[in-house]
């Protein structure tokens, strides 16, 4: 898992410089915790705090971003997050059987982490590829057309 | 230039990672070394529909596709397709269900297609501002600074009766107005690019295949309201568009048509790109307006509307995308034109996505007015598997339900509401006679219910409640109370909740309760799903 961060003074270095990288922008709130999330993977509970800090912005106000929104974790991720889509387009075209598969594939169930610290698996809204029905994303990749050999073929491009 | 034929390579999220761009690389190089270059072209395409293996060729116009390509595939189909005009039969696509010749029905263009927002997408390299230029790219934005003051620019656009295509429908030209008048020294003007409606991608095609148009009308729009930012909201599902966004704006601001005194008229202004998070409230633009400020993309309430406060309390006017690409034809072309396409009262085009139990599911640019048996049997090649049609959803859970009767009603932002429907987004989802209401319409419900932003109760408890009761009734522990209470509550959301996702959450379900109502008193009266979907001990076949 990318989950071993250790508090130091260094870590709050690398997150004041992705801090100080707004500094001329009017509210980078959210800006600052997508960073901070594609750095580090997740948002620790130290860092947010260091936001908060750093900001003058109060620590509620954080987190209630921090939870918000479906792409900033608030808890360790595995290396891969894959988001299954299962809105209509792709449920009238076999999402459900995707979803099992995956579950299958990975052993772990909705929001679960693998063992390896390899993939997370979520559920998700529409991802905009509703042509290709069904979808999914890993990471920022997007998947389509998805079949039971299809998505052991993406798979295993991953477990290399 | 005119060709003699065209290759369409499916370049689409789905097919680059299974080899496009080197299919594609190999087909230019090729087509070289023939010393073809002059009569045949090679044009990138999106995705034709899950029948058709990626990565494929199209050969326009003899309408043959080749699938899956492979790299050795290539020189072959160059030498004999091409040079020698004989079709390698070996390697032509053959539709697996029927076992026939996979072979689009259309020609290219479309015969009912109309290319406006998609003027340029597949014909011009995105990545590359000169090609743009080379179609007539920042032309309207030259003629605007030049010759144009901005209620001039506002007039034009109100004349063009411009109807906005994120989904409601309100006139363009008269945001424009509002925003102009409303007093305050800052203005800003904001894209919405966040597209979450389910079935909906047109926006990520525009942004994806032609930022720059989006670029040019942001920066027109500046001028008409005296907005000297801007910004672009796009969603984090997008990586694609937000690449193309930032090049096209390095490159605009190169070249000295965005950023301080454009084209030597005294007048600056630039644009900025904030990445969505994954929320789909945040396409309500005054949620959006909370998420660029950093906050959670809660709405707010209305009045104020953004054109007297917007952004950071200033005036602001938000527009969709496919709205904006609509700008510089409008602008060159003049409202005249514009007013002749399309419907008398909804002019112009219409971008429309068709998804679900569809033959060729993918995007089109047709006239305002077109019906859905056009749309759906005609382009899309109707329903596999020779299914019938069940219902059509139009704009995505939050616009429109269509039955088959309703298949000839012309399609606008003013004709649909007549039948109790909306256009919304222009997304299509054809949901065939195999699946049982209780379960789309659930699935309509599951959406909103991970979507609510929580803020009020009337959403976030009821999408809950609406999920529960019709999860009972598929286990078969549905009674007539439970169609009551879902009536019930469903007409209490549309009434009481804070935005329009809470207000359009029901709606799929209210018109499914009436429209398949003997559906619903099978699940519940007869514990039998008439589909065979749901779990339903089979204790006995409801009987009419
Ligand atoms: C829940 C909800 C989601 C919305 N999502 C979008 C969206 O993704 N894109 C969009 O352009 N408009 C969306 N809208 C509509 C916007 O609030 C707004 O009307 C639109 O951006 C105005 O642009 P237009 O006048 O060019 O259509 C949404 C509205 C609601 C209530
Ligand atoms: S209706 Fe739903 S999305 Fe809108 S404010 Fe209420 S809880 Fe939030
Ligand atoms: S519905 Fe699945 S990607 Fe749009």
């Amino acid at each position: 898992m990318m989950g071993a961060i250790t508090v130091d003074d260094k870590l709050f270095e690398e997150v004041d410089q992705i801090i100080d990288r707004y500094a001329g922008e009017e509210t980078p709130l959210l800006c600052i915790l997508q960073d901070l999330n594609a750095k580090f993977g997740y948002l620790p509970q130290p860092v947010l705090q260091r936001v908060s800090k750093k900001l003058g912005v109060p620590a509620s106000k954080v987190y209630g971003v921090a939870t918000f929104y479906s792409f900033l974790e608030t808890r360790p991720v595995g290396k891969y997050v894959i988001r299954v889509c299962k809105s209509t387009p792709c449920h009238v075209r076999g999402a459900t059987d995707v979803i099992k598969i995956l579950k299958k594939e990975l052993g772990i169930k909705e929001g679960e982490t693998t063992r390896d610290g390899l993939f997370t698996l979520e559920v998700t809204s529409c991802l905009g590829v509703c042509g290709v029905a069904p979808a999914m994303m890993i990471n920022e990749t997007t998947y389509g057309n998805l079949s039971e050999g299809r998505i052991r073929e993406i798979l295993a491009l991953y477990r290399q | 230039m005119l060709y003699r034929a065209h290759v369409l390579v499916e370049v689409s999220s789905n097919s680059v990672p299974l080899g496009a761009l080197q299919i594609k690389e190999l087909f230019s190089a090729e087509i070289k070394r023939r010393g073809l270059s002059q009569e045949v072209q090679v044009l990138e395409t999106g995705s034709l529909g899950s029948e058709i293996p990626s990565p494929f060729v199209v050969i326009y116009p003899d309408n043959v596709i080749y699938a899956p390509v492979h790299p050795q595939d290539v020189p072959r189909i160059v030498e004999e397709h091409l040079l020698k005009g004989r079709v390698v039969e070996e390697l032509r696509f053959k539709t697996p269900s029927s076992g026939g010749v996979g072979e689009l029905v259309s020609t290219f263009p479309l015969q009912k297609e109309r290319r406006v927002v998609l003027r340029n997408s597949g014909f011009i390299d995105p990545n590359n501002i000169e090609d743009y230029i080379a179609r007539d790219g920042y032309q309207a934005l030259a003629k605007v600074l030049s010759s144009m003051k901005p209620l001039d620019v506002i007039e034009e656009v109100k004349a063009s009766g411009l109807l906005g295509r994120g989904g409601a429908g309100f006139p363009t030209g008269l945001k424009w107005e509002f925003t102009y008048k409303a007093p305050g020294e800052e203005k800003f003007v904001v894209c919405n690019a966040d597209e979450g409606e389910p079935g909906t991608f047109k926006d990520r095609l525009i942004l994806e295949g032609d930022p720059h148009s989006i670029i040019e009308a942001m920066t027109i729009a500046g001028y008409a309201v005296g907005a000297s930012k801007g910004y672009i909201y796009v969603r984090a599902e997008y990586p694609q568009s937000i690449a193309h966004l930032e090049k096209a704006i390095n490159q605009a601001r190169e070249y000295g048509l965005l950023g301080k005194d454009i084209l030597g008229s005294g007048f600056s202004f630039d644009i900025k790109i904030r990445k969505g998070a994954g929320a789909y409230v945040c396409g309500e633009e005054t949620a959006l307006l909370n998420s660029i400020e950093g906050g959670r993309g809660e709405p707010r309430i209305k009045p104020p509307y953004p054109p007297q406060k917007g952004l950071w309390g200033k005036p602001t006017v938000i527009n969709n995308v496919e709205t904006l690409a609509n700008i510089p034809p409008i602008i060159l072309n003049g409202a005249k034109w514009f007013k002749n396409i399309g419907t008398p009262t909804c002019p112009g085009t219409k971008v429309f996505t068709l998804t679900g139990n569809i033959v060729n599911a993918g995007l089109i640019e047709v006239p305002m007015g077109i019906t859905l048996r056009e749309l759906i049997f005609e382009i899309g090649g109707g329903i596999p598997g020779g299914r019938g049609l069940k219902l059509v959803q139009t704009g995505g859970p939050s616009g429109g339900t269509m039955t088959p009767e309703l298949l000839d009603v012309p399609m606008a932002f003013d004709t649909l509401p007549k039948y109790n429907s909306a256009l919304g987004s222009g997304a299509l989802t054809v949901i065939d006679d195999s699946h049982c209401i209780v379960d789309v319409v659930k699935s309509f419900a599951e959406f909103f219910l991970h979507e609510s932003c929580g803020k009020c109760t009337p959403c976030r408890i009821g999408n809950k409640r609406i999920v529960e009761i019709l999860e009972n009734i598929e286990r078969g522990k549905g009674t007539r109370e439970s169609l009551v209470l879902l009536k019930a509550l469903g007409e209490n959301m549309k009434a009481t909740a804070f935005c329009g996702l809470g207000q359009a959450a029901p709606n799929p379900l209210l018109r499914c309760l009436q429209v398949f109502e003997e559906e619903f008193a099978a699940h519940v009266e007869g514990k039998t799903c008439p589909v065979g979907v749901c779990k339903l001990e089979k204790k006995m076949v409801y009987a009419k």
